[in-house]
């Protein structure tokens, strides 16, 4: 057995390349620019949760000083097709009824019109005076709500696309139905020694990225458009833009900001194709920036859920059976993450016998949009309940449960294909001999273990790498860095290259640059776009050697490539070797400039399994709680750039810290968001928690040439059951609903008395 | 509607001057309350009279027998003052609390008690040491008690023409300690669920002489709690005493419902509140 | 409605704009200086992504008149640098991997600046209370609260 690959640049920590303008406010992020004559656009919402637009009149709004555009939905034709978005293809006349309503409005916050003026003030001015009448509709605030016959229906068109199919009769707000199936459940069941159901319920919750969708549009008189925009995937805008505005999308070029922070909420596109269409009437730019209130009503949070699961395991801790039901809200039209959560909820567990099913339920709502892994992290906190559940109704070790029913390589996933070499015996390995696995409790302290799992996406990436006749490199692509890629990317052509990490400069470039690239989602950045990168900067290695052949007078089987440089194969050849700068300083003359490229679609990267372990200190009096400890393991296949890897790791951590504590979206009866603000959105703040620490188990993903696994996602889906079971180790009371607030784990305590 | 004009004083009479000739003004100090409700809409000054160039506003005068504290001076001066740190550290922790240190640097006890939250974090220290509030108008100078300064949220007892100018605090007495907490789900940031408020006097025998108990946040004004002060009066702060104090605290209480807690819970939890600050609040007045 | 002429000092220049009475002090930053460094991530006092420190307070932009500017002198994460030396929080945030996204790392700098402005030896916890008015959504805060430290032990050790 070969021992691990020693790499020079590969798993180092340098600084990045962009850091320099990040900590100097020299970045630009989508609010940063401005063009001359540019106009400032606003949105007007609708009010109400459920409603039919009887009329829109903007003559008012026209008026207004300073006024040069007002569009309605009569200004942008609904189109019929499909657009894949990467975690989910959506429905292009859904998302082009989104982002400006046509008959209905289908949640508070659901754009009605646009108006675009010399001033924001002047903007705002009119967006108040555009005047809509709404037949009020009563809302549908829940998936039990939803469900019900004689609820009312959001979209009068919808059947139940279901696999396998059901019979459909009539409209109906449950959109889609998807079942998983292994063995016999009833005869599992009735073999278990114990077995535990109940109901969970998260709330809807938001990505919570710190800067809000923001992007400028100019339409220049041959048509040709530009745009500058906060986004996960530039080519996505272009794409999504052309076909929703029937353009060329060739026409379209979308040159991406910096991104402050997406998580998947800036993949789906909310304001683009309105600047344009307005930039387009008035011919001069327009810039178009959400408030923070309109993100929270405005964009894409994640589903709530009802989960029902039950769970039956022999006296030894062996899981016989498992069944779900899992009702996601999709928000006002569909597509939540139901079937991903479905997929997710066993993965990481063989189970003889399965049966889940999964809905995907229309509610007035925000349209969801992707968050992280998902559908899982919500899937993980019923099945990881329950196996705490059971592990201390039997008496079991939390983590020795787990390894008994852990799955290995050649275990087949609950979604069919059986899994390749996969990390989850060593990330539970490790769980066992971490120091706070090992320490203490604190009086009045609760600890909770949690698994979780997540696919890990493949897709389309381009990537371009050039040499210079200085040695130095350039890699170029079009993913924009949201967590510190360009520095994984510039270590991979270091590594490949042989150079200094330092003399590599990562691109990230617009749409007419760039190679087609897929959006920087799915924690396939570093593996996907990477493998573009290795193959691309391999390819520059066989031209460098075919140089240096030149150089020699040789042919190019005369010569190797060894870490920086070419070598002549034969030993005793007199010949020096050269070095990759060397080999450049003669570009001109062997042949002019060395470029390389190449464009993957590899298959889904190795999946990724997670394990966190949380301290949580509960007070009884009052229910609050805070985390005072938190370590989180995960199976990161190859670390490209350690600290990036690790901060990954955190940031998921701490979100679903949030969630199970205090994020929640609060509603009124009438469907109005009550708490659209970083004041009531309660996100964790820095004293909030403790330091989190990582434990980097790699387990190298084969497929990919460094081992990569995607590392992004899967943080998140262990912290809200690590959450949920120490709380329940905290005070022994099972709780099914979060967020675990105060107000509820208080009133959970005291009618436990 | 756009406020359209922006005036900085100098002197309480040209303030004076500035709200008479401008109806709809509001006055600005810190602005933390203000500016984030001049945002959302909710309101529309005609003007923004800016009276951070006014001394009188801006300044911590202390000498034997109290302190007075210009009513727009930013928080974190008021948190480092030696003399209030010494004398009033239950006030120091009501007003260490008020949001974040950006706000910290900005927001007055001023703005907290004209902004009338039920939630304010200054207010119910403010009342149990009987803190009285200077306020100046067209006719003249008048003094109102703090406890009463707040009539409903978001109305105070201020007339439209008038102008908070500062807030006069006694020196305690001898052996007294004065203590504020409030529940927030996080550790930082959150306003108020529940809040209380206590200052005790405790005698050279450990028997309690004195003491003074507010709640906040749950009702539509910070409230004091005769009740619970005389289940304090007379005891050693005895865990029978602290439970009467306790439960008195809670029977005051006539919380809602919102986005922030239930009316079960703010009543359950604002009379632990009340217990523990109890407890840190007889600590303090031993020391002294 | 018209416009107020303000003068006034921002890292350590003086420099003037044209305002409208209601005009934010972040708005007349970014749009009448030019200086985009300085962020909105909520417009209402509860980010920090809007943190600049006037007359040695630590304040957001975002809930200061652009007229209270008048006279007083304004540092923004623009003048953290001298010149093209880092600051010691700067280069530490670098070295710590103390940003993802960075949209929050102008405004933590500047308030961890305000920080050891004044305390030059904090603790953990004082760091994270300190620092509480200052979201990030990427970090979980652990390397941010490193870097931190790390660049207060490096100024006490410059200093020694």
């Amino acid at each position: 057995m070969s021992s691990a690959p020693q790499y020079t640049a590969i798993g180092t920590r340098p600084v990045r390349h962009d850091g320099v303008d990040k900590v100097t406010g020299r970045a630009n992020y989508g609010a940063d620019l401005s063009l001359p004559g540019m106009l400032f656009a606003v949105v007007v919402r609708s009010p109400h949760a459920h409603a039919r637009i009887v009329s829109i009149d903007t003559s008012a709004a026209l008026k207004v000083p300073g006024v040069k555009g007002v569009i309605t939905g009569r200004d942008v034709p609904l189109v019929d097709m499909k657009l894949g978005l990467g975690e989910g293809a959506m429905d292009l006349k859904d998302m082009s009824d989104n982002l400006l309503a046509r008959d209905k409005a289908l949640y508070d916050g659901h754009v009605v019109a646009a108006v675009a003026a010399t001033t924001m003030a002047a903007a705002r001015e009119a967006a108040d005076l555009v005047r809509v009448q709404y037949d009020v509709l009563e809302p549908v605030l829940s998936v039990d709500r939803a469900m019900e016959p004689g609820a009312p229906i959001l979209h009068d068109t919808m059947t139940t696309q279901a696999h396998p199919p059901v019979e459909s009769s009539g409209p109906t707000n449950v959109a889609g139905r998807m079942e998983l199936k292994r063995g016999d459940v009833d005869k599992g069941f009735a073999e278990a020694d114990v077995v535990v159901e109940h109901v969970f319920r998260t709330p809807t919750s938001h990505q919570g990225y710190i800067e809000p969708h923001a992007c400028v549009a100019r339409v220049n008189e041959d048509g040709r458009v530009n745009i500058w925009t906060t986004t996960q995937g530039p080519f996505l805008v272009r794409d999504a833009t052309a076909k929703i505005l029937g353009m060329d999308a060739a026409n379209i070029k979308v040159t991406p900001s910096e991104i402050g922070g997406g998580f998947g909420g800036k993949i789906p596109v909310y304001l683009e194709p309105l600047a344009v269409v307005l930039a387009r009437m008035t011919q001069r730019p327009v810039k178009m920036v959400m408030t923070r209130d309109e993100v929270f009503r405005g964009s894409g949070p994640t589903s709530a859920t009802k989960i029902r699961m039950k769970m039956g395991a022999k006296k030894d801790g062996t899981i016989v059976a498992a069944s779900a039901s899992l009702y996601y809200e999709a928000g006002a039209y569909r597509g939540s993450p139901s079937g991903a959560g479905a997929m997710c909820a066993f993965a990481p567990y063989t189970i003889p016998n399965f049966f889940i099913e999964a809905y995907d339920i229309v509610v007035n709502k925000p349209k969801v949009a992707a968050y992280r892994a998902p559908g899982s992290p919500m899937a993980a906190l019923a099945t990881e309940s329950l196996i705490d559940e059971i592990a201390g109704t039997l008496g079991l070790d939390k983590i020795d449960i787990r390894l008994k029913n852990a799955v290995k390589e050649g275990d087949k996933a609950p979604f069919g294909p059986p899994y390749g070499r996969i990390g989850f015996h060593d990330v539970l390995a490790k769980v066992r001999e971490s120091e706070h696995w090992k320490s203490a409790k604190a009086p009045g302290v609760g600890r909770g273990l949690a698994c979780g799992f997540w696919f890990n996406a493949g897709m389309s990436s381009s990537a371009t790498v050039t040499v210079g006749s200085d040695g130095s490199a350039a890699v170029i692509t079009g993913n924009p860095d949201i967590g510190g890629t360009r520095a994984a990317q510039a270590l991979m052509v270091a590594e490949e290259l042989g150079i200094p990490v330092e003399r590599v400069r990562p691109i990230v470039a617009d749409t007419d640059t760039a190679g087609f690239t897929e959006i920087t989602a799915g924690s396939r950045v570093c593996y996907a776009t990477g493998m573009a990168i290795v193959e691309a900067s391999r390819n520059i290695r066989e031209q460098l050697r075919a140089r240096a052949a030149k150089v020699w007078g040789v042919p190019v089987e005369e010569t190797r490539w060894e870490h920086g440089r070419v070598v002549p194969v034969n030993p005793s050849s007199e010949r020096q070797p050269l070095t990759v700068p060397e080999i450049a300083a003669k570009f001109v003359k062997t042949g002019g400039p060395v470029i390389g490229h190449a464009s993957v679609n590899p298959p889904m990267a190795g999946p990724a399994f997670a394990a966190h372990i949380c301290d949580l200190a509960v007070d009884k009096e009052t229910g609050c709680s805070r985390v005072v400890r938190y370590t989180a393991i995960q199976d990161v296949g190859k670390a490209i750039h350690p600290s990036y890897v690790e901060g990954q790791m955190q940031g998921g951590a701490s979100q679903g810290i949030g969630w199970a504590l205090n994020e929640e979206y609060i509603y009124d009866a009438s469907g109005v968001m009550q708490n659209a603000g970083f004041l009531d959105y309660r996100m964790p703040v820095a004293s909030d928690l403790p330091m989190i620490d990582t434990i980097l188990v790699e387990v190298p993903s084969p497929g990919h040439p460094y081992g990569v696994r995607g590392v992004g996602e899967v943080p998140i889906v262990p912290p809200l059951a690590a959450v949920a079971n120490a709380m329940a180790d905290a005070t022994g009371v099972r709780f099914t609903e979060l967020p675990l607030s105060p107000p509820r784990v208080l009133a959970q305590l005291n009618g436990r008395a | 509607m756009h406020t359209t004009r922006y005036e900085a004083p100098g002197t309480i009479a040209d303030a004076l001057g500035v709200i008479a000739a401008n109806p709809g003004a509001m006055v600005l100090a810190g602005g933390t309350d203000l500016l984030v409700q001049y945002q959302s809409g909710m309101r529309s000054p005609s003007a923004f009279v800016d009276v951070k160039r006014i001394p009188e506003l801006m300044q911590i005068a202390a000498d034997e027998g109290g302190v007075t504290i210009g009513a727009a001076v930013p928080a974190a001066e008021i948190c480092a003052h030696p003399v209030i740190r010494a004398w009033w550290p239950g006030l120091v922790d009501g007003v260490r609390l008020i949001g974040s240190t950006q706000i910290q640097g900005r927001c007055s006890i001023g703005g907290n008690l004209c902004n009338a939250s039920p939630a304010a974090d200054s207010v119910c220290a403010l009342i149990v040491s009987g803190a009285v509030a200077v306020i100046a108008g067209p006719s003249g100078q008048r003094e109102v008690p703090v406890r009463t300064f707040a009539v409903s949220p978001g109305k105070t007892v201020l007339a439209p023409a008038e102008l908070l100018v500062s807030v006069r605090l006694a020196r305690p007495a001898p052996h007294t300690g004065d203590a504020y907490q409030r529940l927030i789900p996080r550790s930082e940031m959150d306003i108020a669920v529940a809040s209380a408020a206590v200052s005790l006097t405790i005698g050279a025998d450990g028997v309690c002489s004195a003491a003074r108990v507010a709640i906040g946040a749950v009702a539509p004004t910070a409230l004091l709690v005769p009740d619970a002060a005389a289940a304090l009066v007379g005891s050693r702060l005895d865990a029978d005493a602290l439970e009467r104090a306790s439960a008195a605290a809670s029977a005051a209480a006539n919380p809602i419902d919102d986005k922030r807690g239930t009316t079960a819970y703010r009543r359950q939890v604002v009379g632990v509140l009340t217990r523990r600050v109890a407890v840190i609040a007889a600590d303090r007045a031993k020391e002294r | 409605m018209s416009k107020l002429h303000i003068q006034t000092v921002v890292n350590g220049e003086p420099s003037e704009f044209l305002c409208a009475p209601d005009e934010t002090l972040l708005s007349a930053l970014r749009n009448g200086l030019g200086l985009t460094g300085t962020k909105e991530g909520c417009g209402t006092g509860d980010c920090g992504a809007c943190s600049v420190i006037v007359n040695d307070r630590l304040v957001a932009s975002c809930l200061v008149l652009a007229a209270e500017a008048e006279g007083r002198s304004i540092t923004t994460i623009e003048g953290v640098a001298s010149g093209s030396t880092l600051h010691p929080l700067q280069k530490a945030f670098l070295q710590e991997a103390a940003l993802q996204c960075g949209i929050c790392t102008p405004g933590f700098i500047v308030a961890a600046k305000a920080l050891l402005d004044v305390n030059p030896d904090p603790h953990e916890e004082e760091v994270r209370y300190w620092l509480a008015g200052n979201l990030c959504r990427c970090t979980g805060y652990d390397k941010i609260v490193r870097a931190v430290l790390d660049a207060a032990a490096e100024m006490r050790s410059a200093q020694a």
